[in-house]
């Protein structure tokens, strides 16, 4: 018996919904499995993986806490993607974000306000989006290939927040812990109910900013101008839209996100700069993009999806004494299988007869 | 129809209710030929028709779904093209599979199985091409080389492996008149040979000219085997499309002489963008209102880099080179040139002129967001959808597109139905300066009337239209002058009264542009 793929006549819209879905089963058959060959009982393992996350409020919040930089990273990167930019390097501008909105508090402590808090979020927001401009601007004057510096910058930028903190910015009171000094109040983002758990104000950020881009993409000429520069280049210079302006505009709105997202997690959940600031929430972000369609909406539901891996993955650490590698294992499926059930979209599998196959082998 | 009767009068080819099937769609459908011995066999039909499906089967790349091939009266399978090849089929496709950074020589190695030293290859090759009638030097470089130099590389390749019956798919669409003529020769000296030809084709005087048979397909079933030198043009074209022709109705009233200029193209000039591309040398052309000025030429001549320096999706230097409307658009991009009241239509449907994978409607935002702001987008650039759909049905019904959802993609739509779309979505703006290239390519008989039709009415009501064409009938039709692109070069345009098809022949081979009226003349 042979397997065909046969193009569909019309993109299935049956299949464009169903495909995250069809992933996710996949990932958590899979994933059982891998329980299994580690010697856990697979029912066991996905029951503290995924469901007893669920059964807290305070985890809840901690759910919270990990899908706001997922959504808000995602939902800039799914413009770049939609455009046919593809920034790999949201990592590095959350990094740089989170660094230039911390200069505040940590360089002037003395300077405490109630100002402080949204200037450090501008420039969270203005870092990230200069970190991204470097890999836009090389693509539109050099042609250099996106992928490779933007993934490449986030290298730099890891580095560069290592010598911060082990350099100038450490906390001279901090007995020589690779640590800035604690965050004042005033630079603090601040618990959205503090008396339940610690989710602060970036998932708000997060949700605000998927439905002003659903908005903007699906309702716009200029979400209009992302997809057809996207889809088919010569189009959309045909009807007059600059692909350079268009590479500018993606990699400084998704920038922009990542950086928010950067001084966010700071600010709200770390309270000072340390070596490492992220579990790799700039590039579990692709996966969370992909698995949400590309589509604001669809994001937020892949952002907590994959926040809970994270959660399960911990959690899977204490009960079980698992390695938190699985946490990754599972996000590396998950992206595995959302790309390969997208070709289900255009194409319909046929099993060709054996009649066939005998004639094939002829 | 014999079976296997030794040396007798079997068959080259045969085939018995041969059918494909995709989907629900019957692309060929019980089709029965007889390719004889020492024949040029037309094959015959509009686009779509199911000649190429027909062809892909006999040539091994796709597998019937029902019937039978006989090969010399036996039954045979051909599996893939490489079985086709060695039973002795041959194939010279329309589109060229060349490296055009290799010579001729390396190219024909490389479609050869064994190791041959290239140096023998092009020995063979060499001879080939003197004992057919098919001059080529098989260490030039195929950038180098015509559309019609190409041609015989791909001939010459074929040849090679000695075929007994090759197949051939339009190859006449990308040649001069001139360049044809020489194809034939070869053509009739293969047939002298004892080798057979199925040769596919729409145009219906050459058929008449060269082959002994033909067998006219109509939406995958044969409609008719028929001696083709015993049926006029006429005849032929209506087995194809199966009714009348429609004519196009054209006031041979004299132009409004005189009309204001409303496109001009002075010493326009640019460098190749890459390097294959051919360079833009010193173009001159205006186009009045009122009138359809035809560019005539062979493929890959300019066309595509005049088209584009036209619609500014490249920009000019010098402002001055494209006015439109009387003012200078050189500089100005494509939007900026439409709100002068132009509009653009490119060769390539499906990737230039509308996006696949958008909606009809989306499509119709395309081209027009800046023009029909006011009417499509809100406050905020927000897109009002509705207004676009009843746009989008408007054009859908007034210019006839079939289409099989209310607001399909564009991919979903055929070639025809989606450039009658794509014309219609620029006609509906009613612009002053419509610039268009290849507006048929591709496009059945139907639809093309429509398509011309609806260029001439839009001439007719004031506007200045710029046809750009490999079809020299379709502008003999509606062209009211025709100037000839030739490498990068256009020659002065005659007034279709004194145009012949031998002197606009000679101007696409290469002629001086100052020889055309005394070459018309001789014709």
């Amino acid at each position: 018996m042979r397997v065909e793929l046969v193009k569909r006549p019309q993109h299935s819209k049956l299949f464009s919904a169903l495909s995250p879905l069809i992933a996710l089963a996949l990932t958590l058959l899979c994933g059982a499995a891998i329980f299994a060959a580690l010697g856990k009982n697979p029912a066991e393992g996905l029951y503290f993986y995924f469901i007893d996350p669920l059964r807290e409020v305070w985890s809840l919040h901690e759910l919270a806490v990990k899908a706001g930089p997922l959504i808000l990273i995602a939902v800039g990167l799914s413009v770049c993607y939609l455009s046919n930019n593809w920034n790999i390097g949201a990592e590095g501008q959350f990094i740089i974000g989170a660094i230039a909105g911390a200069s505040l508090p940590v360089l002037l402590p003395d300077f405490q306000s109630p100002v402080v808090l949204p200037l450090m979020l501008i420039f969270g927001m203005l870092g990230g989006a200069a970190y991204a401009s470097i890999p836009a601007f090389l693509k539109t004057r050099f042609g250099t290939n996106e992928i490779l510096t933007s993934l490449m910058l986030v290298y730099v930028a890891q580095l560069f927040l290592d010598w911060l903190v082990r350099g100038p910015w450490r906390d001279p009171a901090g007995n020589n812990f690779p640590l800035t000094r604690r965050f004042h109040p005033d630079a603090v983002l601040p618990e959205i109910m503090p008396t339940s758990g610690s989710a602060h104000w970036g998932i708000v950020f997060a949700l605000v900013a998927a439905v002003v881009v659903w908005f903007l993409v699906s309702r716009t000429i200029k979400g209009f101008e992302v997809r057809v520069l996207g889809a088919s280049p010569r189009a959309g210079r045909f009807a007059g839209f600059s692909g350079k302006r268009m590479v500018f505009f993606a990699f400084l709105l998704s920038g922009a996100l990542a950086g928010l997202a950067g001084i966010s997690e700071v600010s709200g959940a770390i309270g000072y700069l340390q070596p490492v600031i992220s579990p790799g929430y700039g590039f579990t972000a692709i996966i969370v993009a992909f698995l949400g369609r590309l589509n604001p909406l669809g994001i937020v539901a892949a952002g907590f999806v994959l926040a809970l891996t994270y959660l399960g993955g911990e959690a899977a650490q204490i009960s079980l004494g698992m390695s938190d590698k699985v946490a990754r294992v599972f996000q590396g499926m998950l992206l595995f299988f959302v790309l390969g059930c997208d070709t289900l979209i255009h194409y319909r599998v046929r099993f060709a007869g054996r009649g066939d196959s005998m004639a094939e082998a002829r | 129809m014999s079976q296997v009767s030794a040396e007798g009068d079997p068959a080259l080819l045969e085939t018995r209710k041969l059918t494909k099937v995709f989907g629900a769609v019957t692309a060929c459908d019980a089709i029965d030929l007889r390719i004889a011995r020492g024949e040029i066999h037309a094959l015959l039909g509009e686009n779509g028709a199911g000649k190429s499906t027909l062809v892909k089967m006999l040539f091994g790349s796709l597998e019937p779904t029902a019937g039978e091939v006989l090969w010399k009266g036996t039954p045979t399978r051909i599996a893939s093209p490489a079985e086709a090849r060695r039973l002795g089929i041959g194939m010279v496709f329309q589109h060229f599979s060349l490296f055009e950074a290799l010579t001729a020589a390396q190219n024909i190695a490389l479609a050869l199985p064994d190791r041959t030293p290239i140096a023998t290859i092009a020995e063979r090759a060499r001879t080939l091409s003197t004992g057919y009638g098919l001059p080529l030097d098989p260490q030039s470089l195929v950038a180098d080389l015509s559309v019609g130099e190409r041609q015989r590389i791909e001939i010459i390749r074929c040849l090679l492996q000695e075929p007994e019956l090759i197949i051939l798919d339009e190859p006449t669409s990308v040649l001069t008149p001139q360049e044809a003529d020489r194809l034939f020769e070869t053509l009739l000296r293969l047939r002298g040979e004892g080798k057979s030809i199925l040769y596919i084709s729409h145009r219906l005087d050459e058929v008449k000219r060269i082959c002994d048979a033909a067998t006219v397909l109509r939406h995958g079933k044969v409609v008719a085997h028929c001696d083709p030198r015993d049926e006029t043009a006429g005849s032929l074209a209506r087995m194809m499309v199966g009714t009348e022709v429609h004519a196009i109705r054209r006031s041979d009233a004299p132009l409004l002489t005189g009309g204001e200029a409303l496109l001009e193209i002075n010493q326009l000039s640019r460098p190749p963008a890459t390097p294959f591309a051919i360079p833009l040398r010193n173009v001159d052309l205006q186009v009045r209102a009122g009138e359809i000025v035809g560019i005539a030429g062979v493929a890959g001549n300019g066309q595509s880099e005049l088209f584009e320096a036209l619609s500014g999706e490249t920009l000019q230097p010098d402002a001055a080179a494209i006015r439109i409307g009387g003012r200078d658009a050189g500089q100005l991009t494509i939007s900026e040139r439409r709100l002068l009241g132009s509009a653009f239509v490119p060769e390539e449907r499906l990737g230039h002129g509308a996006a696949p994978r958008l909606r009809l409607s989306e499509n119709l935002l395309l081209s027009r967001h800046r023009t029909d702001r006011n009417a499509f987008l809100g406050r905020l650039g927000i897109v009002f959808s509705g207004a676009i759909q009843l746009a989008s049905q408007r054009i859908t019904k007034s210019m006839d597109v079939r289409k099989s959802a209310a607001d399909p993609e564009a991919a979903a739509l055929s070639g025809g139905n989606l450039q009658k779309f794509i014309i219609g979505r620029e006609l509906d703006r009613q612009p002053s300066v419509l610039v268009v290239n290849q507006p048929t390519w591709g496009v059945d008989a139907g639809a093309a009337a429509r398509i011309r039709q609806a260029l001439i009415e839009l001439a007719r009501n004031g506007s200045a239209v710029l046809v750009i064409s490999q079809d020299l009938d379709e502008l003999f039709e509606i062209a009211d002058a025709i100037a000839v692109m030739h490498d990068g070069r256009l020659s002065a345009p005659l007034p279709r009264s004194e145009a012949t098809f031998e002197a606009i022949g000679l101007l696409m081979g290469g002629a001086e542009p100052g020889h055309a009226g005394r070459a018309g003349e001789a014709a």
